[in-house]
């Protein structure tokens, strides 16, 4: 599902150039749940941000779904961001003046879906997210571990290949943050490809797969035995 | 283009209005004002020019008032201060010879330039009235609102009749209330004149007002004894023609005919309603011009400050619009979304604009109904101005939406998310 070879990245900041990511590999299979861990600042956002096509590498190949990614223009990237990926953020990045229907319904507007359709879907998320009845209420009017489960909703919508999720529990306490790996595992148990970055072990022991960070490269690559989230729940 | 008129990219549009109405209702106040002024300016010069347009719709404003004076200069063997005293001949002359006249009228009067004003006398009530005699054509030059009767037509000349159209002020002052004079004789100078009509007071008139009385030049001539000396003569110049231009002509064929020196300006004396009319005219069309500027400009201003507020907007909400492109919404699709938005509210705020600028005239208009002496009539602003200014708003407010739209999407989306 994901390929990348010799991955760089590095950011100029007046004179200084910080060389964030120095050949990254790797591959990732459909349906597989991985956790990108290391510490801050060891480039784990900005690699999952190159997958997600919110920026770009400055040398290396990157495959999506056996497609080249490069070269893209903002229209090109806007349509597989569209098409390809649903995004899940730390800080949730739901729209404040929409409600959770509205919000979950976003990403299909942009895929030109009618407005029938995507009312269906989007109740049809939020319900399996089990906001069914929150479906009216705008993002302040819900709490972190729902607005997550919104934003969740939303990313799935689309029906995305690949789930990226940038610390979706890092906003989040100990009990939310289960109930969201839970509902990512129950998704991934459905087949979904998932990249979660986290920073805390618990969480990245739910995955299948971590991906260890360090000086911008990966440092260990490992496949874990899964702990389910509903067991702590 | 398609997607301006999808329901779903209005209720994106309404979506981000809503979401602050205060700021909304600030963004279009600059238009709103400029409109506001375009509007009403416009429908106030507008009303200016009906109300002139109405004060001299009875007048053939393109004329000249015309007589002899004495002269200035000694020449070809005359003194100066020689009388010269116009003749009807003069007056054919003038019509076949000067260029763009399109008719002449000589008119001669009593109790106005020269002469006491004649006794006029009903049975035992009498007065003293300004008496004018005219060509009936005297009415393509000022024309006469008839109360009662007539005025004079082409027979009263050819048959030299003793009739007369007297002033409504005469018919007061010597008739009882509910006496018709029509029909009947009065006295002017101990000549009995049959009444034929009434007029009533032109707002236009130089000399009637409304206590003259006209009969036939030609009866004038044989009653007061002028020959064939005019008093004065009004010369009318087709719409189009320099009227100042006919003044100079008029007056060299007369210098000609009267032996006056080429440079006499004391010889003839002229009034020159037409230039008057055309300052007139000139002051009504800059006013309108001035509206049309002052109004302009204060749009520009208005479209401007949208602009501007929604450029601090994009700012603002910069981290939407990185969610946005983040879910796959095109540079596009974002930019249309922005200029949409302005031409929107440069619209909306337009139309109100247009409808209290609208509501304003009427208003107006209702009050100019009581200013009797004020030029103001049917203050309307025409609908190709209309189209005019929601084309300029329009094209000004995509111009200007193209800034914070370029803005917006120039921002890269990881950026945008990233701002806190
Ligand atoms: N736009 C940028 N310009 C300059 N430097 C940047 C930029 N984005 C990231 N960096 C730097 O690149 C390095 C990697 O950043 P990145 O956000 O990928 O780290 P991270 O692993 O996600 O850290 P954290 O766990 O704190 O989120 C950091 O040193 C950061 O300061
Ligand atoms: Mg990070």
């Amino acid at each position: 599902m994901i390929q990348i070879n010799e991955l760089h990245k590095s950011y100029r900041m007046g004179s200084n150039e910080l060389h964030v990511l120095k050949g990254i590999n790797l591959d990732i299979k459909e349906g597989e749940f991985v956790s990108i861990m290391g510490s801050s600042g060891s480039g784990k956002s900005t690699l999952l941000n190159i997958i997600g096509m919110l920026d770009v590498a400055e040398r290396g190949e990157y495959i999506l779904d056996n497609v080249p990614i490069e070269n893209l223009s903002e229209k090109k990237a806007a349509i597989y961001r569209n098409k390809f990926l649903g995004f899940i953020f730390q800080s949730f990045n739901l729209i404040n003046y929409k409600n959770a229907a509205e919000n979950v319904a976003l990403p299909l507007y942009y895929q030109g879906i009618s407005r029938k359709i995507r009312k269906e879907k989007s109740l049809y998320y939020l319900e399996k997210v089990g906001l069914a009845d929150w479906a009216h209420h705008l993002p302040s009017e819900l709490s972190g571990g729902q607005k997550q489960r919104v934003a969740i909703a939303r990313a799935l919508a689309s029906e995305p290949k690949v789930l990226l999720a940038d610390e979706p529990t890092g906003a989040l306490d100990t009990k939310t943050s289960y109930e969201v790996m839970d509902f990512l595992q129950g998704i991934n148990d459905e087949g979904k490809t998932i990249l979660v970055v986290t920073h805390e072990p618990d969480i990245a022991d739910m995955t299948k797969r971590i991906v260890q960070l360090k000086d911008g490269v990966i440092e260990k690559d490992t496949f874990v035995e899964q702990v389910r989230a509903s067991e702590h729940v | 283009m398609r997607f301006i008129f999808t329901r779903d990219t209005w209720q994106e549009i309404f979506g981000t209005i809503r979401k602050n109405k205060l700021r909304t209702a600030i963004t279009i106040i600059g238009v709103f004002w400029g409109i506001l002024l375009f509007v009403g300016l416009q429908g106030a010069a507008k009303g200016m020019e009906n109300g002139f347009d109405y004060t001299f719709k009875d007048l053939a404003t393109n004329s000249i008032f015309l007589w002899g004076q004495q002269t200035g200069i000694p020449y070809a063997g005359y003194n100066r201060n020689r009388t010269i005293r116009l003749e009807l001949n003069d007056t054919y002359r003038i019509a076949n010879q000067v260029e763009g006249v399109q008719f002449v009228v000589p008119r001669n009067a009593k109790g106005i330039f020269d002469g006491a004003a004649p006794l006029v006398v009903n049975k035992l009530k009498s007065g003293n009235y300004k008496v004018f005699g005219d060509y009936p054509i005297i009415d393509n030059v000022s024309k006469k609102k008839l109360r009662k009767g007539r005025f004079l037509n082409h027979k009263d000349i050819s048959s030299n009749r003793k009739i007369c159209v007297i002033g409504e002020r005469i018919e007061k002052e010597l008739f009882e209330k509910d006496d018709n004079p029509i029909g009947q004789y009065i006295k002017i100078s101990n000549i009995y004149f049959q009444i034929v009509g009434v007029y009533k007071e032109n707002n236009t008139d130089f000399f009637e007002g409304d206590d003259s009385i006209f009969i036939p030049f030609t009866t004038f001539k044989k009653v007061f004894n002028t020959g064939n000396r005019i008093g004065w003569m009004v010369i009318a110049g087709y719409p189009d023609e320099d009227i100042v231009a006919i003044e100079e002509k008029t007056k060299e064929l007369l210098k000609r005919r009267y032996s006056v020196h080429p440079n006499d300006e004391r010889a003839f004396g002229a009034a020159n309603f037409g230039e008057m009319f055309g300052k007139i005219t000139g002051f009504v069309k800059g006013l309108k011009f001035t509206a049309l500027i002052v109004g302009i400009a204060t749009i520009l201003a208005g479209v401007i400050a949208i602009g501007n507020i929604l450029l601090i907007t994009v700012k603002e909400r910069t981290k939407e619009i990185g969610i946005r492109r983040a879910l796959g919404a095109k540079p596009g699709e974002i930019r249309g979304q922005i200029i949409l938005e302005s031409v929107f509210l440069t619209l909306v705020a337009g139309i109100l604009g247009m409808t209290v600028g609208g509501l304003s005239l009427s208003v107006l208009n209702n009050f100019a109904k009581s200013w009797d002496d004020f030029p103001f009539m049917n203050p309307t602003v025409s609908l190709q101005y209309i189209g005019f200014a929601i084309a300029i708003m329009v094209i000004l407010g995509t111009l200007i939406g193209l800034i914070p739209a370029q803005r917006a999407v120039s921002i890269r989306p990881i950026e945008a998310l990233r701002e806190e």
